[in-house]
This record gives C-alpha cells, structure tokens and sequence, in this order.
C-alpha cells in the first residue's frame, strides 16, 4: 500500500516548496511539487519606468540575487535596442561569475552536503588519517591532524552540549549515509571555512554594484564609473581587489570543492542511476564576450538537448511565440481563454486565483490546482534546466573545455557516461562548471584590465536612456542563465511605460506541476522511483530535491496514506 | 493579507505561523523591509496585501531594522546590543534602532562635499560621474533615506551603492517603490530636505542652476524639523521597562 509523505518545506534556507510523495514498496510511486507563495511582481511593475524594473524584479530572490536584475536590464535593453559597451558586459560578466562561484559553493556545503555527509559520525575520526586524506586529494594548506583535531572538539562540544546548532534536526547515523568518518570530518571541516569564504567572493559585487544582496544594475550599462586616476572610482585599487578576491576563489574552488566532490562520490555512485527524470535539457545560454546578440560567443552556449541525444542541440529563440508558453492548468491562476490554454510570456497574464484548501491544511488536492508556479513547456515538452543542462548543452556543442573536465570526471569516478543523467551527475554538474566558471573569472578580468589599459573607459550607453527617445511600443526578452538554471523575462513597453512584464524562472521550470496533458516537470519526474529506507527519515527525497538547488529545507512532515500525521522531522 | 493562501509553509498561513512564532517572545526583530514595511510585496498595487510585522503583532515591542535587505553588520549589530548591554537598543519613532538609522545616507556620504559645492553627476559615466560628483540628479535617495550605509557600508566595509556610482533607492525607508521613479528627484517628496545651515551655504554654492532645488530644499527643511524633533522626543523608550 502506499504511503504518502509531505515535506514542507524541503530547502534548507529561503523559498516555499512542498512535495506531496507517495510511496509504495519502499520506492515513490509518484510526486506533486507546490510552490506555496505568490506576491504579484508581475502585476507589481506593470506602469512602471521599465528602467525601473531591475530592482523590483531582482527582489524576486535574495539568494539567486543579481540575476532577475540582469535579465530585466536585457529585456529592457533588447526592447530597445541598446547595446552596451564591452567593459559593462565584462563587469557584469564579474559579477555573473561571482555569483555562481558564490552560490554554488554555498549550495554544495551548507544546503546540500549534509545529505551525503554525517555529521556526528565525525567524532570517531581520526585526525592523523583525516589528514593523511585530506593531503592525497588536495595541496589546500590548512590539512594538519591538529586542525582536524580542532574542528572535531569543536563539533564534540556541540554534540555534548544537547545543542548541535546548525547541524541539529539531520537524520544523523541513517544507513543511507556512507561517507568513513574521516571524510565527513574533511567535509564538515569546509562547511565551516566556506562559510568565512563565501563572505568574501561577494565583495565583488559590492565593488562593482555598491552591495551584496541585491546590488546595482543600470539600463544600457552599469553606474561604477572608470577613472584610474579618480579615488572615487572603479581604479587600480578596486581592481585589484576584484583579482585578489577571484583568485582566492579560484583557490577554494581547486582545493576544496572539487577535490571535496571527488573524495565524497565514489562512495555514492549508485546515485549515479537514480534522480534521471526527464530526459529534455534547455540552457538559454550566457557570458557574453562579444555582445548579447551573438550567443555563438557565449562561455555557456546556447541550445535544447531532446531525449538524451548528445550529438544534437537544438536551437532556441526567446521571441519565437509558439516555442516557450507557461500553462495554468494545475496553478492558482486562471487566464481569461481558459485554463487548458498555454500563453507566451508577451501575452502572459498573472490572474490570482487561489482554489486551494483553507490554510491550515494537511493535503493539497493534487487533481485540482496545486501551485503557485505555472507550467512552462518548449513547443509542449518539459525541460530540466540548470548546471546539468549547461554542461550537457556544452558537451554536445563540441566545446572542448565541457569535454575535457566531463570525460575526465567519469574516467576518474569510473562509471559509464549514463551517470551523468541522476541526482549524482547534477550536483557534480555543478562543481565541474563552478570549476569553468573560475577559469573564465581571470579571463573576464584580464579583458577588463585590458580595454582600461587600452584607454577605453567607457561603462554606459546613454543614447535611449531618456524615454523621449523611445518608440511608443517594444517587446523585449531578457534571457540569462542563473546558478539554478534558465531564467527569462519578457517585457512589453508601451508609452513609455511597462504594459506587461514575465518572468519564467528556473525553478518555474523545474518545480511546476503538470500540464494539461498530465506532463510531469523536473521534480516530480525526477522522484520516480527513488528508494525510501525509511519514510520517517527521507533523506532520498532531499538528495535529489537538493541535486536541483532549490532554496531551502527545514521541516519535514509526514502523514500516513490517510493523511494522518505521524512524525514531524527539523532539518536544517 | 487578503488570502491566507498566498504563502504557506507546512500547510500553516504566513500569519498563523508570526503568531505561533511570536507567542512566547518578549520583543520581535523585524529582520528587512519585508517585515519592517512590506517592502516590494507591498509595493502598488499590492496584489497580496502583503502587510508588516507590526501590522499584526501590536502587543509587543517590534524592532524594525529595515533595508533591502539590511546591512550584515547592522542585524549582528542590532542583537550584539541586546546581548551585550542587555537591554532593547534606543528606537526612532518609526520603531528603527537610532545607532544605524538616525542618520541620513546623504549627511554621512563621503560625496556630500559635492552636492554643497553643487557639483553633480549629471548623466551615467559622464566626466562628473568619472570624478565621483553627488548623484543627486541622478535620483539619489541619500537625501531622504536613513540609515548607515554612509559609514558602516557594506560587505565588510567594502563599497556602498553611492560609492560604486549609483544613487541610493531608499530600499530602508517605508514606501521606497512608490515614491516615483528611481531615476527622478520628485520635488514632493516626503520627508525631503536637509539641515539648514549646510545646506543653505551648498545650495548658494550650486548657484542659478540649483536655484528650484534651493527653493525647494529650504520649503521641506521646515518639514524635516518636525520629523527630527518627532525622532528625538517621540522615540519609543518605553521598551526597556517592558522587558523588565
């Protein structure tokens, strides 16, 4: 018989997600994802200065910050047809890079890890052989047996104390986690140093954008200003800083992520075939290096991957109004044709229409409504999108660099290149590019420094910057790829004002529910058959929910078949 | 909120769960504009109803430390206060602990010579924007917008938006989306003017070219008065007694 479990919410830290899992046999027979907030950005910025909307919408997510403000500042300028000068599109490339290299440091150990990595297990380490392990995979310094050793008291006094802190509520000493003590306590040891480090890659930010969360965008270029020879402006010292701070990242990166990853996923290869789901990859593509307009020079290329096929990618156009379209079928909205109707994000409507049960309730009613996140579909077929479709979209578009660190992974993990498609090939997915992403860093920086030197010091074109030059209508797109995968805006300018704005976020994506035609999207696709050891603890669940980057996970719930509830388990 | 509906965690309204939450705490930190004034949720239209902390908890003090979001070391400042001095800090009339929002961004920005100069940015990375000039016309905040960017700054003290050469939004102040456009100064701000004496002497110096500036400025420092006085003798103080 089955067993349904509900886990609300399943992030570790931000964000509104729900799952509904039935689970039959040990194994989920069938999932729903809910998405259980709306706030109406989009009715939000309708009337508003489209110059305007980056800061609205980049409030969207304080965790994926800056990158709903650079998809907004594309749509704008694409409606209008502004270029920016090269040394924008390199800062915000910086920027870009920095926010990836952030985030999915910051997402590999402090909202995924724990998954794999158990905690108290570490107290029976031994400090001598932890660092004798931590020395063969990496040259990173702080490796000594009195470093583990510290790190270990410290964690014993936690344990000893009743109070864990921010490792209480894990379901520690479950089967499923099969990491020797000596690598947990290697993997724990780095949760706490990224926590120091991921304070200092956002500098950057704050260098270029004034703040991090949420810093500065700017239609058709960005505000900082380049005077080498001005204290109040982007000059040889805040440069330096930005080439200091990549290259501390690009250190923590080789050193300790990757090598982190490496030691930790032969001993969880079987994930290696289980979390597939759909077998559709979309990437819109990013990293400029010759202006937006030409994705042939993006770092991240551009295409859809259908059915697996590697040797074909697939081209997609944003403005194309029978490619993307969002349904409502499953999703408290209701569109005035109907709610069997798809829509294309220029004729999009964001109508409120909660049908939902009366909060508080135990069980959303999977057949009816029973999200707040639309349904968008590529020409009707679901996508995954994220650090696994970058680096597919990559592979089979030939670029040497995706093959190199894809091939070499599989060679060193042994297993057969079907991995990659599972929760185990996602969440290396995402440090394999993390560790691209910190190679092109120091290329966007050297590119900077180098049309500075050139003496071109331009940072903003201004020629539609006043609306009086603007048309009195224009449609736009805004596409960009966050860490968490492909994310687009859409705008409609009409007299100057914003007459309809949508955003199609990667999680709008990944987490929907399914469309009229019974579809599942990448959430409920990917938990199919998942094993469950153990209902009341279900840590396979959270592996591959986590393998998506979502934002958060802190309480579980769980309800026998009748929806009795039966335990309630804290993760943080 | 209009509808319970619109946010839920583990099957619980938003509401249900601040009040469940709130229950048993002697004071509340409204971490951010989202609780301390709605921030962008509740920017217009306003589609959820999305409403503030202390529009639904009014029985107990609730310190408001707003920002979009607040400064890192402003919210480690707010509770090293409490614990160190063991007592709620001072509050504003507008519930804002006085140490990091007493002060506008615009009296503590190391660009404030300029705008008393009248040297002004007057288009994105023109020459003045080059020399690092005020942002004023570029539709600072600064002026209207309290808070301790100007000198705490951000990111362990590595930049703040004026500094990194666009203006600052206002994102600590109630209603920052609704005060007009981000790129134009509204001569009907609310709130809007400056100390007398400085600025009377700045705006002299910005000449012909200020002069419905000046005016202006010297309308609403009439306003402003009553809105430092408001802070200084209608600040809530009764806070510490209530959580003794």
């Amino acid at each position: 018989m089955s067993n349904r479990i509900v886990i609300d919410p399943i992030t570790r830290i931000e964000g509104h997600l729900r799952l509904e899992v039935e689970i039959e046999n040990g194994m989920v027979k069938d999932a729903y994802s809910s998405g259980t907030m709306v706030r109406g950005l989009e009715q939000i910025v309708k009337g508003r200065d489209p110059r305007d909307v980056w800061a609205f919408v980049g409030r969207a997510c304080g965790v994926c910050t800056t990158v709903h403000s650079l998809a907004s500042v594309r749509a704008v300028e694409d409606a209008l047809d502004i270029a920016v000068p090269q040394n924008a599109e390199l800062v915000r490339n910086l920027m870009f890079c920095a926010q990836y290299m952030h985030d999915h440091v910051v997402h590999f150990y402090h909202l995924h890890a724990l998954d794999w990595v158990d905690v108290v297990s570490l107290l029976k380490a031994n400090p001598e052989a932890t660092s004798n392990i931590a020395k063969s995979i990496s040259n990173h310094s702080k490796s000594s047996p009195k470093y583990f050793a510290d790190v270990q008291q410290r964690i014993k006094k936690f344990v000893e104390s009743g109070q864990l802190g921010i490792f209480a509520n894990g379901y520690w000493g479950h089967p499923a986690y099969k990491l020797p003590p000596e690598v947990n306590l290697i993997a724990v040891t780095h949760y706490l140093e990224a926590l120091e480090w991921q304070k200092d890659i956002v500098k950057i930010h704050a260098i270029f954008g004034g703040k991090n969360p949420h810093p500065n965008y700017l239609v058709g270029g960005m505000a900082c200003a380049v005077n080498v020879n001005e204290v109040n402006a982007i000059n040889a010292e805040r440069l330096a800083q930005v080439g200091q701070l990549l290259k501390e990242a690009k250190d923590f990166i080789e050193m300790v992520y990757w090598p982190d990853v490496l030691a930790i996923a032969p001993f969880y290869l079987d994930w290696g075939g289980i979390g597939g789901g759909l077998t559709n990859y979309l990437c819109y593509g990013d990293l400029p290096v010759g202006g937006y307009n030409d994705p042939t020079g993006f770092k991240f290329p551009r295409g859809i991957i259908l059915d697996r096929n590697l040797n074909e990618v697939i081209d997609i156009d944003g403005k194309d109004e029978d490619q993307i379209k969002e349904y409502v079928k499953h999703s408290w909205y209701s569109y005035d044709a109907g709610d069997e109707e798809a829509l294309f994000p220029w004729n999009g409507q964001t109508n409120l229409n909660y049908t939902g049960p009366e909060p508080p309730f135990d069980h959303l009613d999977v057949e009816q409504k029973y999200s707040w996140v639309k349904t968008p579909r590529w020409k009707g077929m679901p996508m995954e999108v994220g650090p696994l479709s970058r680096m597919l979209v990559g592979f089979a578009s030939g670029r040497s660099e995706y093959k190199d660190i894809i091939t070499d992974t599989l060679e060193r993990l042994n297993v057969p290149v079907d991995a990659v498609f599972s929760t185990l090939g996602r969440t290396a997915a995402r440090a394999m590019e993390t560790k691209l992403i910190a190679d092109w860093s120091l290329d966007f920086f050297d590119m900077l420094i180098n049309n500075i030197k050139a003496g071109d010091q331009n940072m903003a074109n201004k020629e539609k910057w006043e609306p009086s030059t603007w048309p009195v209508e224009a449609k736009g797109v805004g596409l960009t790829e966050a860490p968490r995968g492909a994310l687009a805006h859409w705008i409609v300018v009409n007299n100057k004002k914003v007459e309809n704005y949508q955003l199609v976020v990667p999680s709008t994506w990944n987490s929907s529910p399914r469309d009229p035609k019974g579809q599942r999207s990448s959430y409920e696709a990917s938990l199919i058959g998942t094993p469950v050891h153990d209902p009341e603890q279900p840590v396979e669940i959270l592996r591959t929910i986590h393998s998506f980057d979502p934002c958060m996970a802190c309480a579980v719930h769980l309800y026998d078949p009748k929806g009795k509830y039966i335990h309630q388990v804290s993760v943080h | 909120m209009a509808n319970p509906g619109y946010c839920t965690i583990g099957g619980k309204s938003s509401v249900q769960l601040l009040k469940e939450v709130s229950e048993g705490a002697k004071a509340i930190i409204a971490w951010g504009s989202c609780a301390s004034n709605g921030c962008v949720q509740n920017a217009h239209p306003n589609p959820t109803q999305a409403t503030p902390v202390h529009k639904v908890i009014t029985n107990k003090p609730v310190i408001r430390v707003p920002g979009c979001p607040p400064i890192g070391e402003v919210m480690a400042g707010v509770v090293v206060h409490i614990l160190t001095f063991e007592k709620l800090p001072e509050l504003d009339s507008q519930g804002r602990p006085k140490a990091f929002y007493s002060r506008r961004v615009h009296d503590t920005c190391y660009r404030r010579p300029n705008y008393d100069a009248g040297l002004f940015v007057q288009s994105w990375d023109d020459e003045n924007a080059k020399k690092g000039y005020c942002l004023y016309k570029m539709g600072c905040r600064g002026p209207v917008t309290y808070n301790a960017c100007g000198v705490t700054r951000w990111n362990g003290s590595t930049s703040f938006p004026i500094q990194s050469g666009h203006g600052c939004i206002g994102c600590s102040e109630s209603k920052f989306w609704d005060n007009g456009p981000f790129y134009s100064h509204l001569a009907s701000f609310p709130g809007f003017g400056v100390e007398s004496n400085a600025d009377k002497v700045g705006l002299v110096a910005a000449g012909a070219a200020a002069a419905g500036m000046a005016a202006h400025a010297i309308f609403t420092n009439i306003r402003k008065k009553a809105l430092i006085r408001d802070t200084v003798e209608e600040g809530i103080k009764g806070l510490d007694n209530e959580l003794k």
